[in-house]
């Protein structure tokens, strides 16, 4: 398979080449199949992502039932719409309120909930993100652009163990007559993280 | 152990560099790298927690300098080599020795979507009485093994509370180790971030962790 991301450089990077160097060997000893590979990546560029966690949350704003479920059991609720496995066996939803905001992390490593979110950003799993966060999670929020009064109790969740966290974030005020896929475009990657909240799209007032 | 990756509440390591619409990989490479890791997962010769104690077992410096997937693929080398999946004679060669037996790939391609929808629990459903309960008053022992442990330093010897009881895990500390999965609760542990931290925390604000039995004691 051709590198066509890197066609423009003349020379392959070092790492280029001893993953390139890697791959062969694995797969002239017959422990890798070089389509498994190519499946592998196909999952996860273009079948698992945000969008997955951003259904469960719309259904969980607009099925009360469901919602209870998600956060009573939520690695079976969010099995019920057919998302679960690898990287996310276990899984937690916290729910934000008007007086308490979640936000995720993983200061060991880079645990994150791949089923409902893909894989991780890079910001996620730098030192910046993992070593600031449990020390002071008002400023990163605020470099996230999310101030928030200081009666609100700010929770955050270390990943230190298997159980992945989402954040059901708080629905906006607004939309009452969205439909449930509505709703779920609205969702973005930050939001359950915990570092946004979900805003209506458009200008204030005019959706 | 003491290592550079357990950063929570570490100072200096700068700015958050946020990317706008970020691709799933940056580079061909990185995705290769990733799914190398995740294919030779499925022959089952270490678990998870190996992989992520050999990705801390990179020197600290060389830890902080690397990207992401170099980190992967540094700890997937030094694991193939240590599982005898790979010699360093081949590693250096890039080409299989004359005598290895060729194997069948573990994971191929029709088998992808069902691994990937299996996953890999680290529950166990067998009885073993929790230590805590819910409610309960709780000290983050004050431990500092040199092997792989989800103890984080910036809880150890803090107290908490129990918030909730998520069942029996395998246990970390010695399964990274092939010694055994030594089951047990792990529990959701709320612990105040003035307590954490002191007065410069906001008085409304906690940190939760999931622990081990292993890591906690009545406080």
């Amino acid at each position: 398979m051709e590198d066509h991301h890197q066609e423009h450089q003349a020379v392959p990077s070092d790492l280029t080449l001893r993953v390139r160097a890697l791959e062969s060997l694995l797969v002239e000893k017959g422990l890798v199949e070089r389509a498994a590979l190519d499946a592998l990546i196909d999952t996860y560029e273009h079948k698992i992502g945000p969008r997955n966690g951003a259904r469960v949350i719309a259904r969980a704003w607009v099925d009360p039932a469901y919602k209870q479920r998600l956060l009573t059991d939520a690695t079976a609720a969010i099995a019920e719409l057919g998302y679960g496995g690898l990287g996310g066996d276990h899984m937690v939803v916290v729910e934000n309120t008007p007086k308490v905001h979640n936000v995720v992390v993983c200061t060991l490593c880079s645990c994150y909930p791949w089923p409902v979110l893909g894989l991780p950003p890079v910001w996620y799993k730098s030192a910046p993100y993992r070593s600031r966060v449990v020390i002071n999670p008002r400023e990163v929020l605020r470099e996230f652009g999310l101030e928030l009064p200081e009666d609100v109790g700010v929770r955050v969740w270390d990943s230190t163990a298997e159980l992945r966290y989402l954040v059901l974030p708080e629905r906006p005020a607004g939309t009452a007559d969205l439909s449930e896929e509505s709703l779920a475009a609205l969702v973005t990657r930050d939001s359950m993280i915990g570092v946004a909240k979900v805003k209506l799209i458009g200008k204030e007032g005019c959706v | 152990m003491n290592g550079v990756h357990d950063m929570g509440g570490m100072h200096g390591m700068g700015p958050i560099d946020y990317e706008k619409n970020e691709p799933v990989f940056h580079q061909h490479w990185e995705s290769r790298a990733f799914a190398l890791t995740r294919a030779m997962s499925a022959w089952r010769k270490w678990p998870g927690d190996a992989s992520r104690h050999q990705r801390e077992l990179i020197p600290a410096a060389e830890y902080l300098r690397m990207s992401y997937y170099e980190k992967w693929i540094t700890a997937l080398v030094e694991l193939l080599l240590k599982n005898g999946l790979i010699t360093a004679a081949e590693l250096e060669s890039g080409v299989p020795a004359t005598d290895s037996p060729k194997s069948i790939p573990s994971l191929t391609a029709d088998r992808v979507p069902r691994v990937v929808a299996q996953g890999g629990p680290a529950s166990r459903d067998i009885p073993v009485v929790p230590r805590f309960q819910v409610g309960q008053r709780v000290r983050a022992r004050n431990m500092h093994p040199d092997g792989h442990t989800r103890l984080p330093r910036y809880v150890r010897a803090k107290l908490g509370t129990i918030e909730r009881d998520h069942g029996v895990f395998v246990f970390p500390d010695t399964n990274a180790h092939h010694l055994g999965e030594k089951p047990q609760h792990v529990y959701s542990v709320c612990f105040p971030a003035r307590d954490l931290w002191g007065e410069q925390a906001s008085l409304h604000d906690a940190v939760y962790l999931d622990l081990w039995d292993d890591y906690l004691e009545p406080a």
